[in-house]
């Protein structure tokens, strides 16, 4: 297989998520996005890995470390969007910022 | 063409699609759904690049317990069950334009880079379960440990987060810690 296939499936993800944080109006929703780049890196990371045939399989590791850390950045979000929602009553990021 | 290779394009255009679908649809639950279909599919493409373990990791971890609390956060915020005609903000054009560039950029770069690279996925397997564990803890113990303290700290964080706020001002020298 090409590596450029999942190369290109991982820009396109990338952009995707992009678009999702720079466009949505619920926090949650932004926080999808960032998902969405974080999966785009993954692919990336293995698809090097098994083009390269790395004897410390390092890219499928970090790959496992980038899940771990989306784990702990979603519980973390989750967090600071509920406190947002008792603070403000919604989680507008637009409408964010000013007095609750 | 081999059946690996068609069933890899079919795997990223169905999450490329349902990608799309997370950022654009107007029902806040879909989009947790979408993200479904898109991370499985995913997985499945992992399992065709022969990374078995990350595949089966990101079938538990990612599907299984990011969404939820995906979920979780959407039913806590607001009821969800209509759809919502204000999911974009005003910044749409630009942002249409920041992820159109993001994605040019990045495939122009891969493809000038990478252009007859070909990953062999008819050898051995690269990422069976028993090759990543050897090396997690062979080779990246040290990572291993601190990406657990990352978690726990993690955790402890959101606990703090989430804690009403009634609970810290009957005590505020709690505050500080």
């Amino acid at each position: 297989m090409p590596l450029v296939w999942p190369l290109l499936l991982s820009a396109a993800l990338f952009g995707i998520g992009v678009y999702g944080v720079l466009a949505r109006r619920n926090a949650v929703l932004a926080l999808m996005g960032v998902e969405l780049m974080l999966n785009a890196a993954n692919v990336n990371l293995v698809a090097f890995d098994v083009w390269f045939r790395d004897v410390l399989v390092s890219g499928q590791v970090f790959t496992l470390f980038t899940i771990a850390l989306a784990a702990a950045e979603i519980g973390l979000g989750l967090a600071i969007v509920l406190r947002l929602f008792r603070t403000y009553g919604h989680v507008d990021v637009d409408r964010l910022g000013g007095e609750p | 063409m081999t059946t690996v290779e068609v069933l890899f394009w079919l795997l990223s255009c169905l999450a490329i699609g349902s990608a799309v679908l997370v950022v654009t649809t107007d029902h806040l639950v879909h989009a947790a759904l979408w993200l479904v279909v898109t991370l499985g599919s995913l997985a499945g493409c992992f399992l065709l690049m022969t990374a078995e373990f990350v595949a089966w990791v990101q079938v538990l971890i990612y599907v299984g317990a990011v969404v939820v609390l995906l979920l979780f956060a959407l039913m806590l915020t607001r009821a969800p069950t209509a759809p919502d005609a204000a999911t974009s903000t005003r910044n749409q054009p630009v942002a249409i334009f920041a992820g159109l560039v993001t994605t040019a950029v990045l495939g122009v770069v891969m493809v000038d880079g990478f252009r007859g690279e070909r990953i062999d996925v008819d050898g051995e397997p690269a990422g069976s379960a028993a090759s990543v564990g050897d090396a997690i803890f062979r080779h990246w113990v040290l990572g291993f440990e601190v990406v657990s303290v990352v978690l726990l700290a993690a955790l402890v964080g959101a606990i703090v987060l989430s804690r009403r706020s009634g609970d810290t001002a009957d005590e505020p020298s709690e505050g500080s810690g």
